[in-house]
This record gives C-alpha cells, sequence and structure tokens, in this order.
C-alpha cells in the first residue's frame, strides 16, 4: 500500500515539477525564447511534419542535429532533454523496433543463430527511431522556450477556433489545480495508512480516489462557471493579440522556411 | 495506445485528422446548444480530469500496473460528444505539452480514443445497462464492459492503422518507412496488452466510478439514463413481481392435476365440540374453492383462484390510492 500511495504521489510531483521546470526554462534568455511565439509554432510544426514526410535516414539525423543545437542555444539542458524525451522515447519506441531488425525480410547483414538481422530491417528501425526521436525534440523545444498561454495564443495562426483555444487555456490552468487535489488526497490517506492493503483493496482506493475527482471536477466546474457569469461571460471569447513580429522573427521565420523546404527537397 | 510521431505516414495523418473533424464540429454543435455558457468551464475541468486519471496507475490481477484513458466514464458520465471533445482536448495538451502521443498524430490519437472510445463506451453501456435503476448492480457491469470495449476497440483501430503503414510505405529496399509491422503482428501485439492489462485497468476505473457515484452522487449518472428507474431499484422489482405474480396465475391450473388434499387443512375426524359450534358461524360463499352453482369441481377452482386474486389486487391497489391520496393531502397541507 505504502508503495503504491507514493507512487502515485511521486509521478503526479514528477509531471507538476516538469511544468513548473518547463515555464522556468521558456522565460530564461536563450535564442528561441526571443523569438515571436507564433514563428517558433509555425516553424517547429513545420519541422516536425518534414521529419514525418522525409524519406531519407540522413535528413532526420541531420533535423536531430539541427534540433540538438537549437536546444544548447536556447538554453535547455542536453541532460534534461536526455532525461524527459530522448530516453523515454528510445525506451520505448526501440522496444518496438527491436524485433523488426529480425522480422523485417530483406538481406541479411549478420547471423544470430538461427535468425538474422537484415538490412531492411535495420533501416526500418532507424526510421522509426530517428523520426520519433527528432519529433519529440522539435516538439520538446516549442514547450520549453515558450509559456503554454503564448503556444495557445501562437495556435489562431492556424484558424484554431477561439473557444478551442480558450478551453485548452482553461484546462492547462484546471490540470494543475486538479492534480493538487489529488495529491493532497493521496497524501491524506497515506497518513492515515498502517501496514499493506492487499491489491483488490489498492484497487478500490484507486476507483474511489477517480470518483472523488470526478465529483470534485463537476462540482468545480459549476463553480467556475458561475464565477464566469458573474464577471460578465456571455458565451463570447476574446483573447488580447499583442505579439509583434521584428526583423529578427521575420528572419527566423526565413530560416525554418528554408530549413524545412531544404529537407523536404533532400528527403524526397 | 498514445501514437507517437513517426509511427505514421503524413497521409494517415491527414486522413485521420480530417476524419476526426466532423465528429469534433458536430460535438461542439450539440455542446453549444446543450450547455450553452456551461460548455467552456465544463469541458476545460473535465479534460484535466481526464488527464489525471490517464496518471492513475492501477494495480491488475497478475502483479501487473497499468493506467486508464477515463473514455468510459467520460462517455457516462457527460455523454459521447461531450466526451469526445474532453478526451480530445486531454490528448491535445499531452501531446503538446507532455510529448505524450506526437503532434502529427493528435488526429489519429483523437480518432481512436476520443471518438472510437466514446462511441462504444457509450452505446455499450446503454446496450447493457437497458432500463435499469441507476442504483442497479447492471450499471456498475454496464460501466466495467463499456470501459474494456472501448479501449480495445480503440486499440484495434490504431492496429490496423500501424498494420496498414508497411504495405503502403516503404523505401525502394523493401525497408518499412513507418510502424514496422504488417497487420497480421501489429493487431496481436497491440491487442494482447490491451485485452489483458489496459482494457483491465479502464474497466476497474469505469466500473469502480460508477459503483462510487451510485453511493455518493447518484445524480452524475442520470444524463445518460434517460429511462432508468429513480427510486433505488423499486420499480424494477414491482415490475419483477407483477411478472411473478401473472406465473402463478397461469400455473394455477396444475393444483387440478394434484391427487388426494393438502396435508392439514381437512378437519379433524371426529371434529371437536368447539369446533363444530363456531363451523356454522360464518360460510364461504365458495367453500372449499368450489362455488356451489358451478357443477364442474375444475372450472370452480379456477374461478375461484381467479376471483382470489383478483379480490387481493383490488385491496391492495385500493389502499395504494389511499395512500397516495393521503401523501398528495399532507404535500398540499
Amino acid at each position: 500500500m505504502q508503495g503504491y500511495v507514493e507512487r502515485t504521489i511521486a509521478s503526479l510531483i514528477a509531471a507538476s515539477e516538469r511544468a513548473a521546470i518547463a515555464e522556468q526554462v521558456a522565460f530564461s534568455e536563450g535564442a528561441l525564447q526571443r523569438v515571436d511565439p507564433r514563428v517558433k509554432v509555425a516553424g517547429l510544426f513545420a519541422l516536425i511534419i518534414v521529419v514525418a514526410a522525409s524519406r531519407r535516414v540522413r535528413v532526420i539525423a541531420a533535423l536531430f542535429v539541427v534540433a540538438a543545437l537549437l536546444a544548447a542555444a536556447s538554453n535547455v539542458r542536453m541532460r534534461r532533454l536526455a532525461g524527459w524525451v530522448w530516453s523515454p522515447v528510445l525506451f520505448f519506441t526501440g522496444a518496438i523496433a527491436l524485433p523488426a531488425v529480425f522480422l523485417t525480410p530483406g538481406r541479411p547483414v549478420a547471423f544470430f543463430g538461427i535468425t538474422a538481422i537484415t538490412e531492411q530491417g535495420l533501416r526500418g528501425a532507424a526510421f522509426l527511431i530517428g523520426r520519433a526521436e527528432t519529433a519529440s525534440t522539435l516538439s520538446a523545444l516549442l514547450v520549453l522556450t515558450t509559456p503554454w498561454p503564448w503556444v495557445l495564443k501562437a495556435l489562431r495562426v492556424f484558424r484554431c477556433p477561439m473557444i478551442v483555444v480558450a478551453i485548452l487555456g482553461m484546462t492547462y490552468r484546471y490540470i494543475f489545480v486538479i492534480l493538487q487535489t489529488a495529491m493532497e488526497m493521496f497524501e491524506a490517506r497515506k497518513s492515515r495508512t498502517v501496514g499493506v492493503l492487499p491489491p483488490s483493496e489498492r484497487r478500490r482506493l484507486a476507483s474511489s480516489a477517480a470518483g472523488v475527482l470526478l465529483s470534485k471536477s463537476v462540482h468545480m466546474a459549476e463553480a467556475v462557471h458561475l464565477a464566469m457569469r458573474s464577471r460578465g461571460f456571455r458565451g463570447e471569447i476574446y483573447l488580447l493579440q499583442d505579439f509583434r513580429a521584428r526583423a529578427a522573427d521575420w528572419c527566423w521565420l526565413g530560416g525554418f522556411a528554408m530549413l524545412a523546404t531544404a529537407s523536404l527537397w533532400w528527403g524526397r | 495506445m498514445h501514437i507517437p510521431d513517426g509511427y505514421l505516414s503524413p497521409a494517415t495523418c491527414a486522413a485521420l485528422y480530417a476524419g476526426a473533424a466532423p465528429f469534433w464540429y458536430v460535438s461542439l454543435q450539440r455542446m453549444k446548444r446543450a450547455f450553452n455558457t456551461r460548455m467552456v468551464p465544463l469541458l476545460s475541468v473535465f479534460a484535466a480530469f481526464s488527464f489525471i486519471i490517464m496518471m492513475f496507475n492501477l494495480p491488475l490481477p497478475g502483479g501487473t500496473t497499468g493506467h486508464a484513458v477515463g473514455v468510459g466514464i467520460a462517455s457516462i458520465v457527460l455523454g459521447p460528444w461531450a466526451s469526445i471533445l474532453g478526451i480530445s482536448i486531454a490528448l491535445i495538451v499531452q501531446a503538446v505539452f507532455f510529448g505524450d502521443g506526437g503532434i502529427t498524430a493528435i488526429g489519429a490519437n483523437c480518432f481512436n480514443m476520443a471518438i472510437i472510445g466514446s462511441l462504444a463506451a457509450y452505446a455499450v453501456y446503454r446496450i447493457v445497462s437497458g432500463r435499469s435503476p441507476i442504483a442497479s448492480p447492471r450499471r456498475i457491469i454496464a460501466a466495467g464492459v463499456a470501459g474494456y470495449v472501448a479501449i480495445n476497440l480503440a486499440a484495434l483501430a490504431a492496429a490496423v492503422e500501424f498494420g496498414i503503414q508497411p504495405l503502403l510505405y516503404h523505401d525502394a529496399t523493401g525497408a518499412p518507412m513507418y510502424a514496422p509491422y504488417p497487420l497480421r503482428i501489429a493487431i496481436p501485439a497491440m491487442m494482447i496488452g490491451h485485452l489483458t492489462i489496459a482494457g483491465l485497468a479502464e474497466m476497474v476505473v469505469s466500473a469502480g466510478v460508477v459503483a462510487y457515484l451510485q453511493r455518493s452522487e447518484p445524480g452524475l449518472l442520470k444524463r445518460t439514463a434517460p429511462g432508468a428507474f429513480d427510486i433505488g431499484g423499486a420499480a424494477g422489482n414491482l415490475r419483477l413481481l407483477w411478472f411473478a405474480l401473472a406465473v402463478l396465475l397461469i400455473l394455477t391450473p396444475l393444483g387440478i392435476l394434484a391427487t388426494g388434499s393438502a396435508w392439514g387443512e381437512s378437519p379433524p375426524s371426529p371434529a371437536p365440540s368447539g369446533l363444530r359450534a363456531l363451523s356454522s358461524f360464518w360460510t364461504a360463499p365458495m367453500p372449499r374453492y368450489a362455488p356451489p352453482f358451478l357443477k364442474s369441481a375444475a372450472f370452480g377452482y379456477l374461478l375461484s383462484a381467479m376471483v382470489g386474486t383478483g379480490l387481493i389486487l383490488l385491496v391492495v391497489l385500493f389502499g395504494g390510492w389511499m395512500l397516495q391520496n393521503r401523501n398528495a393531502r399532507s404535500r398540499a397541507g
């Protein structure tokens, strides 16, 4: 029981800490932090699409290097990227790609007993891992160098409906409110628990905790709605558009466009 | 289940974005109509709740753990359209901010988990729970089955999306460019994990939360239970009793087939003098279930049964009517 509650609390705290660190990095000084969020969203999303579309491993590898250099220039520590992005992606995608090295039919390049590693299998694994690592690094760069509310405002560039942007913003805010509530619930339970509970009791605890959270969420939604109404909310949503693109931002946009186009052409 | 970037081709991702878009549009329109100004806070808070639920690791039978998506409970409490939007929002936040699921695969993840999952969960829940009362254990089973089916259908969709990649996208040497396994590997590989671990996690959360809500906040279960009886199962049980009574009435003629007489019902012979004196005090209109004006004993038996049950029903209905009148008067007063 102790282990279960502590693990759950630890994972909740980890998510909370990660968000806090991301925000801290986003407000620090760095190359990408100075770029207009609209340019960053457009540029990094374009590069992610190019990574997905590329038919050459070398192009994907080159974009990975570019992403790592951008991270270094933006005050994003390599150790943090390795811990948050590279290792989990390698662990997850590597586990999926590894059998493909043996199972994909093709020209054998090395033999292991009755099985053989094929060239096609290796290339397939390289595509999968390379794409997953590079795209994850690029999307992490966006979040680590841009405060979330700015990312959301920048989404309006893509004609994302205003109501969706508002809901995404509020969701992000209430994730931390509910996260805090969940942590307090588990802490309270931990302080009242002696000994080890059987798995069935742990399942019951998790279900009850989910039920209580649901109940609180519904009441919270009602309270938030009343608060919004009291401030004059009538269903229309307005967002302040206070971004101003400078000459440097246009240069960045040009750089992203050139890189994306060149990569797309090279990787076709 | 959360498909990362790089597993699906851009064309597949675009097709799934296009497939998800009409559902998002219809959901948004329905939500606007149904909730008006409540929609924004309700969806936001519910998406946040779904996000947190995905972080709860559940201990499962067999010593392993798994996490739920929350699609089952979202569909049961909010209905399928709100669930589609709520889960989609949670998946978008997960992909963009926490890197769980790819940005290019947001359409695919939303299509699988939010759309297929929500619609499947709602349909299964409605079918299995039927018109059972809100507090019925049948609703707990329905919620569990709904969560299990929903997550497995979503996994199946993801497996098919993975499985078609090597067929459609490979380079000149034949190397797969995206998810590398064909359907015959992708489907069992995905389904084994979901039929055993992830499905169980969703089932435990869905059933457990519904059981909790039945005890604590049954009102939250009413939105998706329009035909359910309100009063704790009493109406459902009453219907069952009426049915049992009808069966007993139909079986009444079986008594005619029985030989002899019921033990202990015949007067002792010779009867004590006191009992003999009382026997003439009241003469039943249908003595020994044989009305004197009927020649056929069998028909007399049946008629006695019908008259007897009819009288009991009349007395009960009259009593119920009296009680209702009295309650109505006391409420008005």
